[in-house]
């Protein structure tokens, strides 16, 4: 039987629950009576981070809410893993409407409880990467013009992992997926292509934009805690790991998201009116390939001939790290 | 009061007093002025206690009324057209929830070519959406179809269009006498949701249905909507009593001599040539068709008020002995004929009526009433096909003539 040693990290933002903390100071997660919004019983798939994230995400809301909170879902994993008639894995009131329309499902939810003098409910969007960078880019980006009452999620496992692992427009360059096979000269997803929701998001100058990974629960929970406390459009772009699209183990999936953080390729950042106003520093810098290694959609890249594109996920890395000073070299 | 209202006035103001929660816009003719109306008196306060959103698509109109039904409030839009296609997907999945939105259509052709004049192709591309269709005739029904829309929609749980022509009802103006707010408080019972995103009663709305339980799904809707049509005359019936006048129903009669609308007109004879008509369509065919009456001429006409569900009781009965039906249909079912006429030959299965599908108005193409005329007389005549195109142009497509190429040039 192999074993494997588990490091025990007593504080710090390492320590899921922070045990040793405050009670009022302890995250939401380390609570025995957590809400546990997204409960046990769903069909997700081992190691899946969108699950734990959402959980963490949900639970935070419905404590920061006060348990006054309402869920829209778009179409994807999270909605099919979780709501195969006649079972739910949800305890908010929750809604699946469309693919596309998340964003727009909870404006009318939010109008509508405005309308009723309920403001004291708060809303949720939720969604997958496919449902909100691509197909539901239009709704989201009109509920953020408007400015309208919601807090929208995106579990961003960057790719159609619920129709079998295609290419989003949130793939990095070079991943493998069905429809950007490692074939040919230029293996996987190409490179120049893709786009920042996070920057998308900014650039409507709504009150709050963040992005975040389940590698640092306490730092998720804060910003979702934040974007509670503000009324309006709101924006928290989560990255979440996904052992089947990525091929990793799926013991790994937090370490992959801290991988991505301590590497530069993933800036935890907050920012508000379109401002960036907060950037999470690099704490132990990784390189890329412990990042890139452990997924088997790289795989290439570890081959002959894969030199090159590695040598361009490392510029990737130096220029966001240039970007948001991400180890603190300017500040 | 009586006083003369645009269409889409009429339609604005009569939504403003069935006192929605949430109405959402999206502009796009020719029901553009429904929403700008509404606008308005969101703004001056007559449409109080309503959330008013402009939204950046179709697609988001019919999903922010979605949530907002979801949400326990009265929801409301109105499109036509690209705009009605263009929210196809939450148009089904609307009705497959289960959440009464009423949704003015104000019926225009779809393209391309690009047109924005009116025919039932937009609807028609919706019938088995899973929606109630109610159309209207004229201005005073399409106003009246709407407190009635809201009544039945939230009976039933079922989402209601009210078809309205576009242009030929919504840009003209005409005599209504609007429901008063006090008479549509008396009327139409406040909104009170069947199913509700409700913190205190938390449910999951909009799962999975998987191959084991989708048919009976399909099937439960199948029955929800064969109620409806008695739940649709319950509320025209009480819509009568309350208001004094006829409005919706599932078939609409018409007085042998008058052409009036008259509920008690007798079935068709077996001699009379039936004209069935859904839509404005219907005012032409009174006029064209009374001077026909007056000379003896044996033709009657009957209205399609309910296209969904389809009333095929109600519309063999007001053919009744009649094996003579022609169908003025304002859609085509490309390579087969009228959309209409086949509905209407279903519900006259069996009967061995002849069916005329007359193909007519397409893309805003004026219906003259001497082209109708002529229609009936070559239909008594045995002179008219089952499927013709009413004033089809010889020749195909008009072409500039070789003076005006020289004048462009």
């Amino acid at each position: 039987m192999t074993t494997v040693h588990i490091p025990f990290l007593q504080t710090g933002t390492l320590a899921v629950g922070g045990r040793l903390l405050d009670d009022a100071e302890r995250s939401v997660q380390s609570h025995a009576d957590r809400p546990s919004s997204l409960t046990k019983g769903h069909r997700a798939c081992q190691g899946c981070a969108e699950a734990l994230a959402a959980r963490w995400v949900m639970d935070t809301a419905v404590e920061a809410s006060d348990g006054k909170l309402v869920v829209a879902n778009a179409t994807g994993c999270l909605e099919v893993f979780s709501t195969l008639y006649p079972e739910s894995a949800w305890k908010p009131p929750w809604i699946h409407s469309l693919f596309a329309n998340a964003a727009a499902v909870a404006t009318g939810i939010a109008a509508s409880l405005h309308a009723q003098g309920r403001d004291d409910v708060r809303v949720l969007a939720q969604g997958g990467d496919g449902g909100t960078v691509d197909i539901g880019l239009a709704a989201v980006s009109g509920m953020f013009e408007r400015n309208d009452d919601v807090l929208y999620v995106c579990y961003d496992n960057q790719g159609y992992m619920n129709t079998g692992v295609q290419r989003s427009s949130a793939t990095p360059a070079a991943a493998r997926t069905a429809t950007t096979p490692a074939v040919g000269r230029s293996p996987g997803q190409a490179f120049g292509q893709g786009k920042s929701m996070v920057k998308i998001a900014m650039a409507h100058e709504i009150p709050y934009v963040a992005s975040a990974t389940p590698a640092d629960l306490r730092d998720l929970e804060h910003k979702v805690r934040t974007a509670m406390s503000i009324r309006g459009a709101r924006y928290l772009h989560v990255l979440v790991p996904c052992p089947v699209g990525w091929g990793s183990a799926s013991s790994q999936s937090i370490a992959l998201a801290r991988a991505a953080v301590q590497s530069g390729i993933f800036p935890v950042v907050e920012a508000r009116a379109g401002e960036l106003t907060d950037v999470q520093r690099i704490r132990e810098r990784a390189d890329v390939e412990e990042y890139l290694r452990p997924q088997a959609r790289f795989a290439h890249l570890f081959k002959p001939g894969g030199e090159d594109a590695l040598a361009r996920w490392r510029a990737l890395a130096d220029a966001n790290i240039r970007r948001y000073d991400l180890l603190g070299e300017r500040s | 009061m009586r006083e003369v209202l645009e269409g889409s006035q009429a339609v604005a103001r009569t939504v403003a007093r069935c006192r929605p929660g949430v109405v959402c816009a999206y502009p796009i003719s020719p029901q553009t002025h429904i929403v700008e109306a509404l606008s308005v008196m969101a703004r001056t306060g007559e449409l109080a206690d309503c959330e008013y959103v402009n939204v950046e698509s179709e697609f988001s109109a019919m999903s922010v009324s979605i949530g907002a039904s979801a949400g326990g409030s009265r929801a409301y839009t109105a499109t036509a057209s690209q705009g009605l296609l263009y929210m196809a997907e939450a148009v089904y999945n609307a009705a497959g929830m289960g959440l009464p939105i009423v949704m003015t259509v104000a019926n225009r052709a779809v393209g391309a070519p690009i047109n924005i004049w009116n025919d039932h192709s937009d609807a028609m591309a919706m019938r088995d959406s899973g929606w109630l269709q109610l159309f209207a005739a004229d201005n005073q029904e399409a106003a009246d179809l709407h407190v009635i829309a809201f009544a039945v929609a939230e009976e039933l749980g079922i989402p209601a269009m009210v078809c309205m022509d576009g242009f030929v009802l919504t840009h003209a103006s005409d005599v209504v006498e609007l429901p008063t707010a006090a008479q549509v408080d008396a009327f139409l019972p406040p909104y009170r949701p069947t199913q509700v995103l409700d913190i205190r009663h938390p449910t999951t709305i909009g799962t999975m249905a998987g191959p084991e339980s989708f048919t009976e799904t399909k099937y439960l809707q199948h029955l929800r909507f064969l109620d409806a049509t008695g739940v649709i005359e319950s509320w025209s019936e009480r819509f009568r009593e309350a208001f004094g006048r006829e409005a919706g129903g599932l078939v609409a009669r018409y007085d042998p001599d008058t052409l009036d609308r008259d509920r008690l007109a007798p079935p068709a004879s077996s001699d009379d040539l039936v004209v069935v008509a859904m839509g404005s369509v219907i005012g032409t065919l009174q006029a064209a068709l009374a001077p026909m009456r007056a000379a003896g001429i044996p033709v009657r006409l009957v209205g399609v008020s309910s296209f969904r569900p389809f009333p095929g009781d109600a519309l063999r009965e007001a053919v009744g002995a009649s094996r003579h039906v022609m169908v003025i249909d304002r859609a085509l079912e490309l390579g087969s004929g009228g959309v209409l006429t086949g509905c209407v030959g279903r519900a006259l299965a069996g009967t061995r009526s002849r069916l005329h599908s007359v193909v007519a108005g397409l893309g805003g193409r004026p219906i003259l009433e001497a082209s109708l005329q002529e229609a009936v007389r070559m239909a008594l005549d045995g002179e008219l096909g089952r499927l013709e195109f009413l004033d089809l142009r010889e020749g195909g497509v008009p072409t500039p003539t070789a003076g005006a190429t020289e004048v462009a040039r």
